[in-house]
């Protein structure tokens, strides 16, 4: 399967009172075609369109999802199978990318609170979403609308308004083209009998409401473990249904752009053969959990690995998913490398992981969701500013007479992203 | 400003007293600086000055630690400094351990800053790096240029109070607290490379060690439960409706206790979970599902248990760091202890 | 938690869903728990029993409360 992403870089976002379009690598949006779009849907009420570019004083709070926008070119399938699209197979063919551009969309969304983006000031340093373009887009349900129906209803608009957009993209010509192809298993096999064989498994949250991912739209935690080829999460086969503790949940863009994956291509035929993925829950009954370890542990060596990396989404219970991972992958023979992130406490002091076993020898942080940062005042904020006491990682009266607000990382939107997808970690 | 005034603490060799022969002298204070400290006074530039070295036999502290200790404080103490060095001892493994003694000592007995640098596998190190600032040096003294170059900057943050760094950005022994860092690569690109190494059997380095878990033994069981006090809690984040105390829903910095006197049923007009870690919907519908107020209360009545203590206790088990939920426990503990419960059920989500 | 109580001289026992973390962080009296989000009940089954659940587990918790034990131990619930 052969896949081609081709990039149209986006420099800026600004308004336009004509149509929506993409030209010199600026994307104009008119505001009235995305609150139109989204207001489709008879739940959302309200609907608010901003902009919020690089080095801006702006905070964007709290975070629902992040979303690349995207549009299929030619070959089989269509953005988000099984919510957008239909649930024909991805990852072939061309697919064109707002490159630099993101929807990002807020509102008062369901109980506690996600997560904070700011443009600029040191909070920008722990968000990779600093760095993209945002059309924000801000959404309020009509009242009585139940949680689920509220998280389902935010997550749909996003998905429409990165379609949308991505859809501009369709007639132009790439900037830059990446094309990444993937072999079935002999061939794989075949191609490089001398390197060593490696697979990625990724963990997908799945604790339930506001924890919970989509896999050609259905639930994660409705799953057996399985394989997936990577081209296919590549195209937007797996987006996030997440709404807590926003610093090590995977938005959608985290995996449109999983890192793991990219890094596995670039290493591909050089240090390592890269054999598959496989794709694997975090439920919340014991049974399920030993289930799909299992399972991961039996895929692995279905595929011949002689490593894995393992990547987390979440932290608690989900410690123990990884663990079990681990612990069963390497009784096979099959070395691991995990990736996860740290509660260990505001000084640092406290035990990191809520589970842990010896097998685990070789570990990549996220950093230590903990920490304490000070965000300064922004000039703008586009959501609601007085959620940042109660979403995870934020205290009561947090926010002093000057207006900064003191935070644990953890509210900083992909601060300690589980995929490897950002920079921070810890010693 | 003016310098920052440091004394350092060196052993006979590096005094060129002597080698093993001079190991037995006793502790002796010079002003300014002897032996290596030439070279840390450069790399201090403007800002710090070892003002006075403090010499002692590796010998005569080791069989002495104790009074050793107590002359050296003195020594120390009686020119007022802002900052201890110790070494760097490289692989010397009775200097080491000295080193690490004596800083720890002088860091408790006059709250100033102190840093030590050896070899990793000086015995010392392992002694010490959880008490304090151990800079990792090379082993031997061939690479004291090297361990001045860590020393000194970590000496200087020390001495002004400045945040330290992660272990590996600073150059100091992994103490077991966490520090955040940007590394320049993302976790992707670390972990394949580490899988790399890994798979080919090189080394490398875990970004975090796993722990040892402590254990703690069980309690003999209850002998009579029909006369028993009972208590419930619960790290489910069980709380009146309104979360009144406003418990985090995640990172707790607080805990609940709650009266239930009377209560036989937590129902969803009075209670909720304030817990964001786990879909909140089931336990606002009915808060027994976590904390089974209603069956103990059966229980209760029909004679099973002696009665249900009349308060319980709640925390948020989500992202609080375990040292936290400790203290928390600890206190709680106490309280049930005082008031006479006789055993606990703690329910988790 | 289930440590800082035992340490303090209480008999405890953990009712929770994840035994092997309870493992792990040395509860000695554990007994299994349905889910995360609803422990002690399972909201797909009728009031009475979800009821019938929430004793059961509660009468292996006395149980194991009356147990002497020596190491780690998991007490199954018969429903």
């Amino acid at each position: 399967m052969k896949l081609e992403l081709g990039n149209i870089i986006i420099n800026d976002i600004q308004f336009t009172n004509e149509g929506s379009k993409v030209e010199n690598g600026v994307l104009y949006v008119n505001q009235e075609e995305i609150k139109e779009l989204v207001l489709e849907d008879s739940n959302i009420d309200t609907c608010e369109v901003f902009i919020a570019r690089p080095g801006e004083s702006v905070r964007i709070t709290p975070v629902k999802d992040v979303i690349e926008p995207r549009v299929k070119v030619e070959g089989p399938g269509g953005m988000f199978p099984g919510w957008i699209a239909k649930v024909d197979t991805v990852g072939s063919g061309k697919t064109n990318v707002l490159k630099g551009a993101a929807v990002v969309t807020t509102g008062k969304i369901v109980g506690f609170q996600e997560g904070i983006i700011d443009m600029s000031g040191p909070g920008a340093d722990y968000t990779p979403f600093s760095k993209t373009y945002n059309l924000v887009v801000k959404m309020e349900p009509v009242e009585g609308l139940k949680q689920h129906e509220h998280e389902y209803a935010l997550r749909i608009a996003g998905f429409k308004v990165a379609c949308f957009l991505g859809a501009l993209g369709k007639n132009l010509t790439p900037d830059e083209v990446e094309t990444f192809e993937f072999d079935n298993l002999v061939e794989s096999a075949r191609k490089y009998p001398e390197l060593p064989r490696v697979a990625y498994v990724q963990m997908l949250q799945s604790q339930g409401l506001l924890h919970d991912t989509y896999v050609y739209g259905v639930d994660a935690k409705r799953t057996l473990t399985t394989i997936i080829n990577p081209l296919e999460t590549m195209d937007g086969a797996i987006v996030s249904g997440n709404c807590v503790s926003s610093c090590d949940k995977n938005p959608t863009y985290v995996h449109q752009n999983n890192r793991v994956i990219r890094e596995l291509f670039k290493a591909h035929g050089k240090t390592l053969n890269f054999m598959g993925m496989i794709i694997t829950n975090e439920n919340v009954y014991l049974a399920d959990k030993e289930r799909s370890s299992n399972w991961s542990a039996k895929l692995a060596e279905y595929l011949g690995c002689d490593g894995v990396i393992i990547s987390q989404e979440g932290f608690g219970n989900p410690d123990t998913d990884l663990i079990m991972n681990t612990k069963k992958i390497e009784a096979k023979g099959i070395k691991t490398v995990i990736i996860t992130d740290e509660y260990a406490g505001r000084d640092g002091k406290s035990q990191s992981l809520a589970d842990a076993d010896a097998s685990a020898n070789a570990v990549v942080t996220g950093g230590n969701a903990n920490q304490v940062i000070v965000l300064p005042p922004m000039e703008t904020v586009y959501g609601h500013l007085h959620f940042v006491d109660t979403i995870a990682g934020g205290s009561a009266n947090n926010i002093d007479a000057h207006g900064n607000i003191t935070v644990e990382i953890q509210a900083i939107t992909g601060a300690t992203n589980e995929t490897g997808f950002h920079n921070l970690s810890a010693r | 400003m003016s310098k920052i005034k440091i004394v350092q603490y060196i052993n006979q060799f590096f005094a060129q007293i002597g080698g093993e022969e001079k190991a037995d002298i006793k502790p002796e204070l010079r002003e300014g600086v002897v032996g290596p400290g030439l070279a840390f006074n450069q790399a201090f530039g403007d800002e710090a000055e070892i003002v006075a070295t403090v010499i002692c036999g590796d010998s005569y502290f080791g069989e002495n630690i104790e009074k050793a200790s107590a002359e050296v404080i003195e020594m120390v103490k009686s020119v007022n400094p802002d900052m201890f060095i110790a070494g760097p001892a490289f692989n010397a493994g009775r200097y080491g351990v000295a080193c690490g003694t004596i800083s720890k000592a002088v860091k408790d007995a006059l709250n100033i800053p102190v840093l030590t640098g050896m070899y990793v596998e000086n015995p010392g190190a392992d002694m010490f790096k959880k008490d304090i600032y151990i800079v990792s040096t090379k082993n031997s003294a061939a690479g004291m240029r090297d361990a001045i170059k860590k020393m000194a900057p970590l000496a200087l943050k020390l001495a002004k109070g400045e945040p330290i760094g992660a272990s590996c950005v600073e150059g100091y022994m992994p103490n077991g607290v966490r520090v955040n860092l940007f590394e320049k690569e993302c976790g992707a690109a670390r972990a394949v490379k580490m899988l790399v190494a890994k798979l080919n059997n090189k080394p490398f380095e875990t970004e975090f060690p796993m722990p040892d878990f402590d254990r703690v033994d069980p309690n003999p069981a209850v002998k009579d439960m029909a006369h028993a006090t009972v208590a419930l809690c619960t790290s489910g984040g069980i709380v009146p409706h309104g979360n009144p105390d406003r418990i985090e829903s995640s990172s707790a910095s607080k805990y609940g206790e709650y009266d239930i006197t009377g209560v036989e049923d937590l129902d969803a007009a009075g209670w909720e979970t304030a817990h964001g870690g786990y879909d909140p919907v089931y336990a606002n519908e009915d808060a027994d599902r976590v904390l089974p107020v209603d069956v103990m209360r059966e229980f209760e009545k029909a004679g099973k248990i002696g009665k249900l203590y009349n308060k319980f206790y709640t925390t948020v088990g989500n992202g609080t760091a375990v040292l936290s939920s400790k203290k928390f426990a600890e206190e709680y503990a106490a309280k049930m202890k005082a008031d006479g419960v006789d055993c606990v059920i703690m329910t988790s989500t | 938690m289930v440590k800082e109580i035992e340490r303090a001289g209480l008999p405890v026992v953990h009712v929770c869903t994840v035994t092997p973390i309870s493992m792990t962080v040395g509860a000695n009296r554990i007994v299994p728990a349905i889910a995360i989000p609803h422990p002690l009940g399972n909201p797909a089954l009728s009031k009475e029993e979800e009821l019938h659940i929430r004793r059961c587990i509660c009468e292996t918790a006395l149980k194991a409360l009356q147990t002497e034990v020596t190491e780690q131990t998991i007490f199954d619930v018969k429903y």
